[in-house]
């Protein structure tokens, strides 16, 4: 898979709507890429679920996880004149939100608006309320109801669009692009997969953004010895702090905290370092706010880190990656599964 | 008095006219546009600052003279500074709101694709999210690594624009620029179509959004005794919005004001707009809140004094990238302000 190939993974799934709850979607694309390399791929309560090598007593399974989600919006009323009333799914900015284009998921996709008083009304600029989110279905249709029931999904509709030197703009990057990192490590492991130290399974889940849910059920049935999240966090940018940010196109952000296995965190900084491999390092004080929360408690418990990919504006519908970073943590993946050193 | 709307002309006319890049000062496409369309049915001339003055022939002799104008220009951003970081630093032109430009892409002139981000509201206390966001955080994230990087692609003063696309749904328009494209439209229509049987003189103005000036010029430049100036107007009829304060409401007909921030209408062509609907049939309104403005501000101080009225396609969410309007309202603000141009041309006022 080289560098172009990449990006057009990536750009295929970022723009599957795919907000949590509704990844049907995102999950059939990712089916569909994942079957390319694994015959035993399923779909499972919303977990796309792939297992690789043959799992025996005396190799350690690991977890390659990614998740399917992105955030959005959901539908929690219908004004008497057809306005749609939404409410968040996962942490989003209202401040964004005035006139931002918009996809109302009913019995058929329906473009909207998000309403906004125009400045030559306004008095003054106040971000919208929480319980003032409303949405202009741009249909023409007296039968909106018939059409948008409460309860379905709203996304963002900001396709993907290629900036300058690799770095790509888009609605759901967080975390496609970490899909599109684990199929490229899947990739490059592709025909040796029986003869690795590790059987592994590749999961995509599921409701991360709504508190880890599709990882903390695929991971009871998985029973993983090591669990690897593979996610996106901060990327240094204007208006952000610089010790809560690692930085774009310096490489993948590589975890440690209290609740992360310090050995495998230790195992990709020292194997970064041997091999020349840009890396940065991302320490959290407690938890991660990623799958490998749910990993790490799993049952008995299991070793988990997190490989993350530095990503600037998140939760926006613009937010930016670059491919180069996604190369970095697609090639630390394969490079651990190749190696079975793990201390 | 029946009016002919040539309803796919009016159609494809506003998807072309939208979807070109034309903020105040940065006109020329859509002037480009415009100059090729009638070349050949009017004879034109482009003024100092930019606007195209056509004067159409259509046969007889008015009783006075009538402009009618539209804007060419729309609101957009202007690069004001070039980052270490490789970012660009933007202000807006004309009344764009910030809280309409964060948390989308943007295009430059050049086609270049930018983010316009945020700190990630993970990273933000409180206050910060609930404090609306001003132009000087702004800034666009054109994949640049530094300043020099970016200087190979960007100068200081380029525009970038909305990059919402144009979209027909169910009788409903939305798309960035509506606002003053459909003005263009209805006046390219009625040139394209031969509609007005008068003498006539046309004016596609610029950089209205940053203060009605090649307005100003243009009427100076036509002298005329009547003008009538067909625009955007700004509607909230939706749930942050009740009663009066809707201003007014898609699909209740073209918006005639007898006043607003920039003019008192003439009476006696207001109460023409009235009698007209009427006659024809179809729905007009005026506004309900006394705001906003646009070249009748200028046109009708000019020289002497100029009479003047504006009909207005009514515009949800204008001077953002997704402008909303309803088909019909701006089908019948071309048949109304034709049928007012021809009867202001023949004197009946």
């Amino acid at each position: 898979m080289d560098r172009k190939e990449l990006a057009e993974l990536i750009i295929k799934l970022a723009d599957c709507s795919g907000v949590s709850g509704c990844e049907s979607d995102t999950a059939l694309v990712c089916l569909e890429e994942i079957q390319k390399y694994s015959d035993s791929a399923i779909i499972k309560n919303g977990n796309v679920i792939a297992h690789f090598g043959k799992r025996t007593d005396n190799k350690p399974h690991v977890l390659i996880d990614a998740h399917l989600d992105r955030v959005g919006l959901i539908v929690t009323g219908i004004t008497p004149e057809g306005f749609i009333k939404a409410d968040c799914i996962g942490g989003l900015d209202r401040r964004i939100f005035p006139a931002q284009r918009v996809i109302i998921h009913g019995k058929e996709d329906i473009s909207g608006v998000i309403c906004t008083i125009p400045p030559h009304l306004k008095k003054d600029s106040a971000v919208l309320d929480k319980d003032r989110i409303f949405i202009d279905p741009i249909s023409g249709r007296d039968d909106i109801s018939e059409i948008i029931s409460l309860g379905d999904f709203i996304s963002f509709d900001s396709p993907c669009t290629e900036l300058l030197n690799g770095r790509i703009c888009g609605a759901g990057l967080d975390d496609r692009c970490g899909i599109a990192a684990v199929i490229k490590a899947v990739d490059c492991l592709s025909g040796c997969y029986d003869n690795l130290p590790y059987s592994f399974t590749v999961m995509f889940s599921a409701q991360e953004e709504l508190g880890e849910r599709g990882a903390c059920i695929g991971a009871f049935d998985i029973e993983p010895d090591i669990s690897i999240a593979v996610d996106v966090s901060f990327a240094l940018c204007g208006g952000e702090n610089p010790r809560k940010c690692g930085e774009l196109s310096k490489g993948c952000m590589i975890g440690i905290a209290p609740s992360l296995d310090r050995g495998l965190s230790k195992w990709f900084i020292e194997h970064s370092k041997e091999y020349d491999i840009p890396y940065q390092i991302e320490v959290m004080n407690g938890t991660t706010g990623t799958d490998a929360d749910r990993f790490s408690v799993n049952k008995g418990g299991s070793r988990a880190v997190t490989l993350s990919i530095p990503l600037r504006y998140m939760h926006t519908p613009a937010e930016v990656i670059d491919l180069s970073d996604c190369e970095l943590t697609a090639r630390l993946i394969a490079d651990f599964l190749k190696a079975g050193d793990v201390k | 008095m029946s009016i002919n709307i040539n309803k796919t002309l009016l159609r494809q006319l506003l998807r072309e006219l939208c979807e070109l890049d034309g903020a105040s000062g940065q006109e020329d496409r859509v002037r480009e546009f415009i100059l090729d369309k009638i070349r050949d049915k009017c004879e034109c001339r482009v003024t100092p600052l930019g606007c195209v003055i056509a004067e159409y022939k259509g046969g007889n002799v008015p009783a006075g003279k009538l402009m009618i104008s539209a804007h060419m220009d729309e609101v957009g951003l202007i690069v004001t500074g070039i980052n270490s970081d490789g970012t660009l630093n933007i202000n807006c032109i004309g009344g764009v709101e910030a809280d309409a430009v964060i948390g989308r892409q943007v295009r430059l002139q050049n086609g270049i694709m930018g983010a316009v981000g945020s700190k990630a509201v993970h990273n933000m206390s409180e206050e910060e999210r609930k404090c609306a966001p001003k132009f000087e955080g702004l800034y666009i994230d054109i994949g640049a690594i530094d300043r020099a990087d970016a200087e190979k692609h960007v100068s200081l003063g380029d525009y970038a624009y909305f990059t919402s696309g144009f979209a027909e749904k169910g009788g409903f328009i939305r798309s960035k620029a509506i606002d003053d494209r459909a003005g263009c439209a209805i006046m390219l229509a009625m040139i394209l179509d031969n509609a007005l049987s008068y003498d006539c003189t046309f004016t596609f103005v610029t950089q209205e959004e940053i203060g009605l000036r090649g307005a100003r010029t243009a009427a100076f430049d036509v002298a005329p005794d009547f003008a009538l100036v067909l625009e955007a107007t700004t509607a909230a009829d939706i749930p942050l919005s009740e009663g009066d304060k809707r201003c007014c409401i898609l699909g209740e007909g073209p918006v005639v004001s007898y006043m607003d921030r920039s003019t008192l209408y003439d009476r006696g062509l207001y109460g023409l707009s009235i009698r007209l609907a009427e006659d024809m049939g179809i729905k007009r309104q005026t506004k309900t809140v006394i705001a906003g403005g646009n070249d009748s501000g200028a046109i009708h101080i000019s020289r002497g004094g100029v009479r003047t009225c504006a009909v207005s396609v009514p515009c949800r969410y204008l001077h953002t990238p997704c402008c909303v309007i309803n088909e019909e309202d701006y089908f019948d603000s071309y048949a109304l302000s034709l049928a007012m141009a021809e009867k202001i041309l023949s004197g009946e006022v």
